[in-house]
C-alpha cells in the first residue's frame, strides 16, 4: 500500500541491531483503525514494520503478520466476514499453515478475521451488555509458549486496553474443552469478564502456537504515557516475543 | 454516469429558468420551505424574475438561520473586530472557512471546530448524534487535515425523566458507534442534566485535526476549465431540508413527524473518505474542496463558486443517486452524509480517479469551473439554476432583531441563594458536611461520567496523553518532539441565564483554566452558541450579551475565536433553554510529556490551593441540588485567570507540580474527591487556616464556586520553589494538605473522613442506576 500518512512518525534506533532485519507486516483493510498503533509497536520493539494492503497479492517477504483492530468493512454483515476474502488473507492462511509456520497475530477485529478465516476456532458475538466498552483490562497469560507470548512469565497478569462492541467469545463445549486440553487458551480475563466470553477467554492460539488472536489491544500499551494508567507498557511483550521466535531464542 | 434517463426526468414537472421567466404568475411553496414573505421578495428582486423550483430550494436552505446566521451575523462580527495583531499572529485561517487553523510550530498546524446537532438528536438520538460527529469531522478534512480527536458536550433533560433515557442511550451509542468506527479518540466533553433541556437536548460535537502548513486546503473553485467532482456516498432522500426545517423552527406537535429530515450515517464510508481525501491531499490532486453538510449540493456548489474567481456549471443528472425518483430540488437539498465535492485540474483527473478506485469510492464528474461568474445548474441539458453564487452563499438576509433586557432579569438577580428558603438547612456539622459532599459527588451533574466515556475509544491512534476525566484532552502530534495540543470545552447554562454577559465569559474562563491546568498554553477559541428563538427579544438579548461578553473576554485573554456555530430556536413552545454558549479552548504543548494529570498519585506530596474563596453559591451545583436558581454568578476576573494560567503552565514546564485540578462546578469539594478517585489515592486536608484567611465557613469553603482557583500537588523537593513563584507573582496560595496513599480516604481534618470506597460508590453509582 502507499504509505499511511502518520501524525509525526518517529524513527527510533533499534534495540538490537539483529532486530531491524526482522520484517513484521501490518495489514490494512478499508476500515482498519489501529494499523498505525501496531506499526508503532513493531517499531518500538526494534523490528521493521511493513505496511501491507488487503488487496496485495504477495506477502512482501515478511517474517510475521499482524492483523490490527478496527471495523474492517464497517463490520457489515458480521465482523471480519468480508475481510477474510481479501486476496492477501489467502496468502496469510497458507503461510500460517505451511511448514514455515508464519507467526500471525490478530488483535480485536484481527481476531475476528482469523476466526472467519478458520485459522482459529470459535467466534465473537455482541458483548453481553450490548454496549461498546473501553477499559483497562487485566489479562492472565495462560500460555507463554506461543510465538507471541514467550516474553511473559507463565500466569503473569498484564494490563492492556480493551475496546470493542462484539467481543464475547463463543464456541461449542467440545471446542472449548479441546482448547483447554491443548493449552490453547492463551489469555483469560482476570477479575472481571467484560463481555460474557465463555470461560473468561480473551485470546487463543492454533495448535502450533504460531497464530494467536485476542480481543484486547496490546499495541495500546507499549509506550509510557499513552497506555493504561499513563504508565502501562505491558503490551510490548507481544512484539518482543515474536522477535525471540524469529531469532530462535525461544 | 447518469442513472436517470431523459424520459424519467421528464416525469418531473421541469421548471427551467426559461419557464420561470415566462410564467411569473406561478405561485411557489416558499413558506413551506421556511422562507418569509420579505425573503421571498428579495429572491425575486435578486433574480429579476421568480425563482425556478430548484433555485427556490437552494435559496430556502442557504438563507435559513442555520446556514446564513441571519439573526446573529450582526453580533458575531465582534469576534472578527475585537482582535489584535498579537492575537492573530498564530492564526493561519480565521472565521469563515470550514474551520479555523492555528500554527502549532515546527511546521505543524491544528484545526478545530465545534458544532451543534441538537434538533436531529431530539428526533432520532442515534443518527442525530452520529451524524453530528460525521459532519464536524468532514469540516476538519475539508481543511486538509487528518482528524485526530473528537469531544462531545451534552446537555439532556432531568436524569429521572423517562424520555432522558431514550436520548441518553441513543445519543451516546450514536457518538460511540460513529466516532469509534472512524478511529478517532474521544478525549472529553461534558454531561449536564437539567429539565430546561427536556424537550430540546443539546448535542454539540467538536473535532480536531492536524496538518503540515503546506497541506492547508480552502473551499474555493478557481481556474477556468477545472473539473468539479462529487465523491463519497450516493445522494439519497435523507435529510432533505434538515437545516431549514429542523434547525430553524421550534418543535410543534401539530405538524407531521419530521423524522425523514434526519440524516442517516455510514461511518465506514466516512472512514474510507478520510483516508481517500488524505491521499488526494498528499498527491496535491485537488485545487479546492468542500464537504457536504447542511444544504448539501446547494451549499457546496454555491460556496465553492462564490469563494472562487469564476463561476461554475454542473449537470445535476450526473449525480449518483440512491433513490432515482428524487427531483432536482431534492437532490440540491439532500443532506445525505459522507459526501465531498472537489475541484480538480484536467491533468490530475486520471490520478484522482486512481485514488477513488483504490479506496473503492464512487465519484461522478458534474461539470467545471467557468469564467462567467454565474452558477449554472442543468438538468439533462436544460438550465434550472442560473444565479450569482454570492447571492446564495453570502448575501442572504441579515436581521437586526430587536432585543431588550428581560423584565424579569432584575428580580432573578435579586433572588440570592444565601438566606433563601432553599438555604434554610445549610449543612454545618461534621456529619452534615460529609453527607453533603457525598450527595454532591453522586448528583447527576457531578457524578462520574464513566458510563458514557467507557463507550468511547480513547486509545486509538496511540497519541492520547490525557482524556476524560482529566480537565483537558491532550493529544501528541509529533512523536519526535512530543509537540501536541490540549483542548477543553465548557459552558454553564445557569450562570449564563443569571447573567449572559458574564456567563459566557465564565465558560471561556473555565475552558481556559482547564487547558492551563493541563499545562498547555491557550491559543484559540471555538464556540457553539446554543440559544432559544432570536424572534424573542429576551433570548436575543441573551445572545447579544453572550457574544459581547465572550468577544470582550477573548481580548483580555489574548486568544481569538477561529470558528464555531450558532444554534437558535432551541426551545419547547415559547420556553427557551438556558442560554448555553459552549466554549472550546485549544492550547499547545512543546512536549506533551510535561502534561499535568488531574489526580494525586505520589504519597507525601503537599496539596496547595491557589486562589481565594468567597461566597459564590448563586447558580452553583449546591444551589441547583436545593432547587434554587437566582442571584449573580461568580465574579469574573480574567486578569486573575491569566495569572493562574501562567503559574500552572510554568509549574508544569519546570516540573514543580505532579497534579493539578481546576475548581469549577461543585467547588473544592468536587475537586478534592475527583483528585482522590483519579488514581485511587487519598489525602489529609485541613481547611481551617485558609477558611479563616478568606473569612468563610467550612461549607462555603467546600461548595462555593469562586473562579480563578485550582489545587495542585507539589513534590517536597519543589515546595520552596513553588511557593517562591506564587509569592513573586503575588498570587494567593495556601498549603491545605498532604497526599496520603495509605489512608485510602479523604480526611478533612476536624470535620470528617470519607473512605475512597464510599466516595467511589457514591460517585460512580449514579449513571448505572438510571441507565443500566
Amino acid at each position: 500500500m502507499t504509505e499511511t500518512p502518520l501524525i509525526g512518525g518517529a524513527t527510533l534506533a533499534p534495540v538490537d541491531s539483529r532486530l531491524s532485519g526482522a520484517r513484521i507486516g501490518v495489514v490494512t483493510f478499508p476500515g482498519t483503525l489501529d494499523d498505525r498503533d501496531a506499526i508503532r509497536a513493531v517499531r518500538l520493539s526494534g523490528a521493521t514494520a511493513v505496511e501491507l494492503w488487503h488487496a496485495d497479492t504477495e506477502l512482501a517477504a515478511v517474517d510475521a503478520v499482524i492483523i490490527p483492530g478496527g471495523f474492517s468493512y464497517g463490520d457489515y454483515l458480521r465482523a471480519g466476514a468480508i475481510s477474510r476474502f481479501a486476496p492477501l488473507m489467502g496468502k496469510i492462511v497458507d503461510a500460517a499453515n505451511s511448514d514455515a509456520k508464519l507467526p500471525v497475530l490478530g488483535i480485536c477485529n484481527g481476531f475476528q478475521i482469523l476466526t472467519e478465516a478458520h485459522l482459529l476456532p470459535g467466534s465473537m458475538i455482541k458483548n453481553d451488555h450490548l454496549k461498546f466498552l473501553c477499559r483497562d483490562q487485566v489479562l492472565r497469560v495462560e500460555n507463554n509458549t506461543t510465538a507471541w507470548t514467550n516474553a511473559y512469565a507463565p500466569g503473569q497478569d498484564i494490563t492492556v486496553p480493551l475496546k470493542n462492541q462484539d467481543g464475547q467469545y463463543i464456541a461449542d463445549e467440545k471446542t472449548l474443552d479441546a482448547l483447554e486440553a491443548e493449552n490453547r487458551v492463551v489469555f483469560r480475563y482476570q477479575g472481571f469478564n467484560p463481555n460474557g466470553s465463555r470461560r473468561d477467554i480473551a485470546g487463543i492460539s492454533n495448535a502450533a502456537g504460531n497464530v494467536v488472536g485476542l480481543m484486547p489491544h496490546p499495541e495500546h500499551a507499549v509506550e509510557a504515557g499513552y497506555g493504561p494508567g499513563h504508565t502501562g507498557t505491558d503490551g510490548l511483550g507481544f512484539f518482543t516475543s515474536v522477535l525471540n521466535t524469529l531469532l530462535g531464542d525461544k | 454516469m447518469s442513472e436517470i434517463s431523459a424520459e424519467s426526468a421528464k416525469k418531473f414537472n421541469m421548471d427551467t429558468v426559461e419557464n420561470a421567466a415566462a410564467t411569473p404568475e406561478v405561485e411557489l411553496p416558499w413558506a413551506e420551505l421556511g422562507l418569509k414573505q420579505n425573503e421571498y421578495d428579495d429572491v425575486v428582486k435578486v433574480l429579476g424574475r421568480r425563482p425556478t423550483a430548484a433555485e427556490l430550494a437552494m435559496y430556502s436552505v442557504m438563507w435559513s438561520e442555520h446556514c446564513s446566521y441571519k439573526s446573529s451575523k450582526n453580533h458575531l462580527r465582534q469576534f472578527g473586530d475585537k482582535v489584535t495583531d498579537e492575537m492573530k499572529k498564530d492564526m493561519l485561517v480565521g472565521i469563515g472557512e470550514n474551520a479555523g487553523v492555528t500554527n502549532l510550530g515546527d511546521g505543524w498546524a491544528v484545526t478545530f471546530k465545534i458544532e451543534s446537532h441538537n434538533s436531529p438528536t431530539m428526533v432520532e438520538p442515534y443518527q442525530g448524534a452520529a451524524t453530528g460527529i460525521g459532519g464536524i469531522v468532514r469540516d476538519i478534512i475539508s481543511m486538509g487535515a487528518r482528524p485526530v480527536a473528537v469531544m462531545d458536550p451534552l446537555r439532556f433533560g432531568a436524569i429521572d425523566h423517562p424520555d432522558t433515557a431514550r436520548i441518553m442511550h441513543g445519543a451516546v451509542a450514536g457518538i460511540g458507534g460513529y466516532g469509534n468506527s472512524l478511529g478517532l479518540p474521544n478525549i472529553g466533553g461534558e454531561m449536564v442534566f437539567d429539565s430546561v433541556y427536556q424537550g430540546n437536548p443539546l448535542v454539540n460535537a467538536l473535532a480536531v485535526g492536524v496538518m503540515r502548513h503546506e497541506d492547508i486546503r480552502l473551499a474555493n473553485a478557481s481556474g477556468k476549465g477545472n473539473k468539479v467532482v462529487l465523491f463519497g456516498a450516493r445522494t439519497g432522500g435523507d435529510g432533505i431540508g434538515g437545516a431549514s426545517i429542523l434547525s430553524s423552527e421550534s418543535f410543534d406537535d401539530s405538524k407531521p413527524s419530521k423524522r425523514p429530515a434526519v440524516q442517516v450515517g455510514d461511518p465506514f464510508a466516512e472512514k474510507v473518505l478520510i483516508e481517500c481525501c488524505l491521499e488526494l491531499f498528499k498527491g496535491s490532486l485537488v485545487e479546492g474542496i468542500q464537504d457536504l453538510g447542511a444544504a448539501g449540493i446547494s451549499c457546496a456548489t454555491s460556496e465553492l463558486a462564490s469563494n472562487g474567481d469564476g463561476g461554475m456549471e454542473v449537470e445535476l443528472t450526473s449525480v449518483l443517486l440512491r433513490d432515482p425518483t428524487l427531483t432536482p430540488g431534492e437532490i440540491l437539498m439532500s443532506e445525505s452524509q459522507e459526501r465531498m465535492m472537489a475541484v480538480v485540474t484536467p491533468e490530475n483527473v486520471a490520478a484522482f480517479e486512481a485514488v477513488m478506485e483504490k479506496w473503492a469510492v464512487e465519484y461522478s464528474w458534474l461539470g467545471e469551473v467557468t469564467g462567467t461568474g454565474r452558477l449554472i445548474i442543468k438538468w439533462d441539458g436544460e438550465v434550472i439554476v442560473d444565479v450569482d453564487p454570492r447571492t446564495v452563499a453570502h448575501d442572504g438576509p441579515v436581521y437586526d432583531r430587536p432585543y431588550a433586557r428581560p423584565e424579569w432579569q432584575d428580580a432573578l438577580q435579586a433572588d440570592t441563594f444565601n438566606g433563601s428558603a432553599a438555604d434554610a438547612d445549610r449543612p454545618a456539622t461534621a456529619d452534615e458536611l460529609k453527607a453533603a459532599v457525598l450527595e454532591l459527588v453522586a448528583s447527576p451533574n457531578m457524578c462520574s461520567k464513566d458510563w458514557i466515556t467507557n463507550q468511547y475509544d480513547r486509545y486509538v491512534g496511540g497519541n492520547t496523553a490525557q482524556a476524560f476525566p482529566d480537565d483537558a484532552g491532550v493529544i501528541r502530534v509529533d512523536e519526535k518532539t512530543g509537540l501536541g495540543f490540549a483542548v477543553a470545552t465548557d459552558a454553564n447554562g445557569r450562570y449564563t441565564f443569571l447573567d449572559p454577559y458574564h456567563g459566557a465569559q465564565l465558560a471561556l474562563a473555565e475552558a481556559y483554566r482547564n487547558v492551563t491546568t493541563s499545562g498547555a498554553i491557550p491559543m484559540a477559541v471555538s464556540d457553539c452558541l446554543n440559544f432559544g428563538s432570536p424572534e424573542d427579544p429576551d433570548v436575543m438579548w441573551q445572545l447579544a450579551e453572550a457574544i459581547r461578553g465572550l468577544s470582550d473576554a477573548c481580548m483580555v485573554l489574548g486568544i481569538p475565536v477561529t470558528g464555531g456555530n450558532v444554534s437558535l430556536y432551541n426551545q419547547t413552545g415559547t420556553t427557551p433553554i438556558h442560554p448555553t454558549p459552549v466554549v472550546a479552548v485549544l492550547g499547545k504543548f512543546d512536549d506533551v510529556a510535561r502534561r499535568t494529570p488531574s489526580g494525586w498519585a505520589e504519597d507525601g506530596q503537599a496539596i496547595y490551593l491557589l486562589g481565594t474563596t468567597e461566597d459564590d453559591l448563586d447558580g452553583s451545583e449546591w444551589a441547583n441540588l436545593r432547587g434554587h436558581l437566582g442571584g449573580l454568578p461568580p465574579k469574573v476576573d480574567l486578569e486573575r485567570e491569566r495569572e493562574l494560567g501562567e503559574i500552572l503552565i510554568n509549574a508544569s514546564r519546570d516540573g514543580m507540580i505532579d497534579s493539578a485540578h481546576d475548581l469549577s462546578e461543585g467547588g473544592l469539594a468536587a475537586a478534592l474527591v475527583e483528585s482522590a478517585l483519579r488514581f485511587n489515592t487519598g489525602a489529609r486536608v485541613a481547611l481551617d487556616e485558609v477558611a479563616a484567611r478568606d473569612g468563610v465557613d467550612a461549607f462555603t469553603m467546600l461548595f462555593s464556586e469562586t473562579q480563578g482557583r485550582a489545587i495542585v500537588s507539589v513534590p517536597r523537593s519543589e515546595e520552596v520553589r513553588f511557593n517562591d513563584m506564587c509569592t513573586a507573582r503575588r498570587f494567593p496560595v495556601s498549603r491545605i494538605g498532604v497526599v496520603d496513599a495509605a489512608g485510602a480516604a479523604l480526611d478533612i481534618q476536624g470535620l470528617f473522613t470519607a473512605p475512597l470506597d464510599e466516595l467511589r460508590e457514591a460517585h460512580e453509582g449514579t449513571l448505572p442506576k438510571y441507565f443500566g
